[in-house]
């Protein structure tokens, strides 16, 4: 495969809008969701709401964790996902409550060693919670033997992608890309054909039932379009969502997973990040602090496209296997 | 629904997609019934959030779609016998397959209008040229076919502009293997497992279910003297269909599981024994040429057509289970991500 067909289909493509026609383009705008200072409130899902005028999509309790709104769909282009989990975040020392601690025994110590008190003094099996336990290994904290727990939370949204299955298959040319670099749909072309939606490997775009025609994030484009910053990303109380140039991002993120690692969160990682991905890369990425398919993400998305010439080519070896076949059947006269 | 008790011990028998431990052990535990297929791949140990589907399902109407595909290979394969016929002075044949063709396009395309969201913008499918879609691309196949093999039928019905008919039966022959297999490409070019893994097999399965529709419609509808053709296109037709799907399941892994579960499984199996059983009724009523060989190549027919619209209906509702379970999305993710970091990430673009 020559590097033109590469780029148009996959791999890496630095120059997303310039590859599709423009001249001059701003640079490649995107999100940075850093997931680690994300605190579930919700407040990009209602920013998105109110700015780009979504209707309502079900009010329905889940009852699985705190998360109602349960992902991405023609009416939900940010969701917040909820996890719970068994273990720390970090390095921190488990146990928060400290009822079993017998603080006097404690007092009586003081001086005559530098480390916490020996748990055997308190708890029925000795040696099980060494003091200061070490980052990764976790250890029973309380009698019945529950550990520490952590709440993950991660806004998702579009991931923009470098390689947009959807805008690939789109058959009117509704989806298209922007100048800054990002894919969004044109109501007034859908017609509603809903190729789009199983294209898509991370599940975003959906057709909205009573009007017909598909819907996504569009990163905001009427306020990219005048300087402003997408409405969730200005409305993100902790600085979660991050918009700005995607290579400055990039630079950003890097910095924060080191900084991460360094205090013991060995789990963070970055999503969507890398070009030589199998979209590509995302035009918004994130770090996330587990494996992405805990947050409802694909491991290893790859655009469908990619296959496409090859999809092509067998197609015309049957067509032109299923031209034999009938050619075949009238070979010899009838009887 | 649900078969959990709260006690004062906590809650029991809580199924494993309601628990928030994510990481622990997720996803949907499937329970086989006692007849089911064996899986081909062990089960294996996945995290997902909270059961839920990573991919957003196909909002296809099965009827409207399924249909378009079963339809659009009917229409394609009867060009290729109407042609066929018409070269080899099978009158009979040529205006069966002619009708067929002209019948079931416009049929399919009643569909795909149907199943838009907009059908009043069904238009805007010709707005572009865009290679990267096969919708677009098969839009544009259509609305060059589909012309021809009404003209083709009008002109053999009519008896009048002959050659004009005789041409657009030839045109619709050349478009017509196209037409059978673009709808292959069309639903691999997705994210759905069970789609997009068979993609190298699919187009061929769907050329045989094509002809097994357009000999089965043959059979059912042209004189006994004539259908010669029409028995062998199903003979081959029945072996390309079987035979391909065989393989195609064989090498796409766990995508293939699908195929042998719920409605697909009996759709597939229906299609299979239809399939094999018209093909090889419709050789026999050839050989014995005596009296009850019209009921037995009618038989014969319906059984093909069936069987090739179970096929189609199989594989939609199969893409559609593979894409509601996100079992099928992250797995073989996982996997590959596995396999490519042991061998350096190299070979998995």
């Amino acid at each position: 495969m020559t590097d033109d067909t590469g780029n148009l289909l996959f791999g890496p493509q630095p120059d997303v809008a310039g590859a599709a026609g423009y001249r001059g383009a701003p640079p490649r705008m995107g999100f940075f969701t850093d997931t680690s200072v994300c605190i579930g409130c919700k407040a990009c899902e209602v920013a998105c709401k109110e700015w780009n005028a979504i209707p309502e999509d079900g009010l329905e309790l889940t009852g699985m964790s705190y998360d109602n709104t349960q992902g991405l769909g023609a009416s939900t282009w940010r969701h917040v996902a909820f996890i719970e989990q068994r273990k720390p975040l970090g390095g921190q020392e488990p146990g928060v409550g400290h009822e079993d601690v017998d603080v006097f025994a404690a007092a009586g110590q003081l001086g005559t060693s530098p480390s916490s008190p020996d748990p055997g003094t308190t708890v029925a099996e000795v040696g099980s919670a060494p003091a200061g336990a070490p980052a990764g290994a976790i250890s029973p904290v309380a009698p019945d033997g529950r550990t520490e727990l952590r709440w993950l939370m991660s806004s998702d949204v579009c991931k923009h992608c470098t390689h947009a299955a959807c805008l690939d298959v789109c058959p009117t040319g509704s989806l298209f890309r922007t100048e800054f670099g990002t894919v969004v749909v044109q109501e007034d072309i859908c017609n509603g054909c809903g190729y789009c939606v199983p294209a898509c490997p991370y599940g975003v775009i959906d057709q909205r039932p009573d009007d017909g025609r598909a819907w996504k994030c569009t990163l905001c484009y009427d306020r990219l379009g005048v300087g402003m910053e997408p409405a969730c990303a200005k409305a993100c109380p902790t600085d979660s969502i991050q918009f700005g140039p995607l290579d400055e991002l990039r630079d950003r993120a890097a910095v924060g997973v080191a900084r991460l690692h360094a205090a013991g969160v060995t789990d963070a990682r970055l999503y969507g990040e890398d070009p030589g991905d199998g979209v590509g890369g995302d035009g918004a990425f994130f770090l996330l602090l587990d494996e992405p398919e805990v947050y409802g993400l694909p491991p290893d998305p790859v655009v469908t496209t990619r296959d496409m010439p090859d999809m092509w080519r067998h197609a015309v070896a049957a067509a032109a296997s299923l031209a034999g076949l009938a050619a075949l059947s009238f070979v010899r006269r009838p009887r | 629904m649900t078969e959990s008790d709260v006690t004062r011990d906590g809650v029991k028998g809580a199924r494993p997609g309601r628990e928030a431990v994510t990481g622990e052990q997720a996803g949907r535990r499937r329970r086989r019934r006692g007849r089911g297929e064996k899986a081909m791949v062990p089960d294996a140990e996945f995290s997902s959030y909270y059961g839920k589907p990573i991919l957003n399902k196909p909002t296809w109407k099965p009827l409207d779609i399924a249909g378009y595909l079963y339809l659009g290979g009917l229409a394609g394969a009867s060009s290729l016998l109407a042609a066929g016929a018409q070269a080899t002075s099978r009158p009979g044949l040529a205006r069966t397959a002619k009708l067929g063709a002209s019948g079931a396009i416009s049929l399919s395309l009643a569909a795909l209008v149907h199943d838009l969201g907009r059908p009043a913008r069904f238009i805007n499918m010709l707005r572009v040229f865009k290679p990267t879609s096969p919708m677009n691309l098969g839009s544009w196949l259509l609305a060059g076919y589909a012309p021809l093999t009404m003209a083709a039928a009008a002109a053999d019905v009519t008896g009048r502009y002959r050659v004009a008919g005789a041409t657009a039966t030839v045109g619709a022959a050349a478009l017509g293997p196209a037409v059978a297999t673009y709808t292959a490409v069309l639903i691999s070019d997705t994210a759905v497992p069970s789609w997009h893994e068979g993609y190298r097999e699919l187009p061929f399965v769907f050329a045989g279910s094509g002809a097994t529709a357009a000999a089965g419609l043959a059979l059912a509808c042209a004189p006994v003297r004539e259908s010669g053709p029409a028995r062998r296109m199903a003979a081959l037709g029945a072996a390309l269909e079987l035979g391909s799907f065989q393989l195609m399941k064989r090498r796409m892994g766990l995508a293939a599981e699908p195929y042998g579960l719920g409605k697909p499984r009996g759709l597939l199996r229906a299609a299979e024994a239809l399939t094999a059983g018209g093909a090889a009724l419709a050789a026999c009523a050839g050989r014995e040429s005596v009296a009850g060989g019209r009921a037995r190549l009618l038989a014969a027919g319906a059984a093909l057509l069936s069987g090739s619209a179970a096929l189609r209906f199989g594989v939609f509702h199969a893409g559609v289970a593979s894409a509601e379970d996100p079992r099928y999305t992250v797995v073989p993710q996982r996997e590959r991500l596995e396999a490519g970091e042991r061998s350096g990430r190299s070979d998995v673009l």
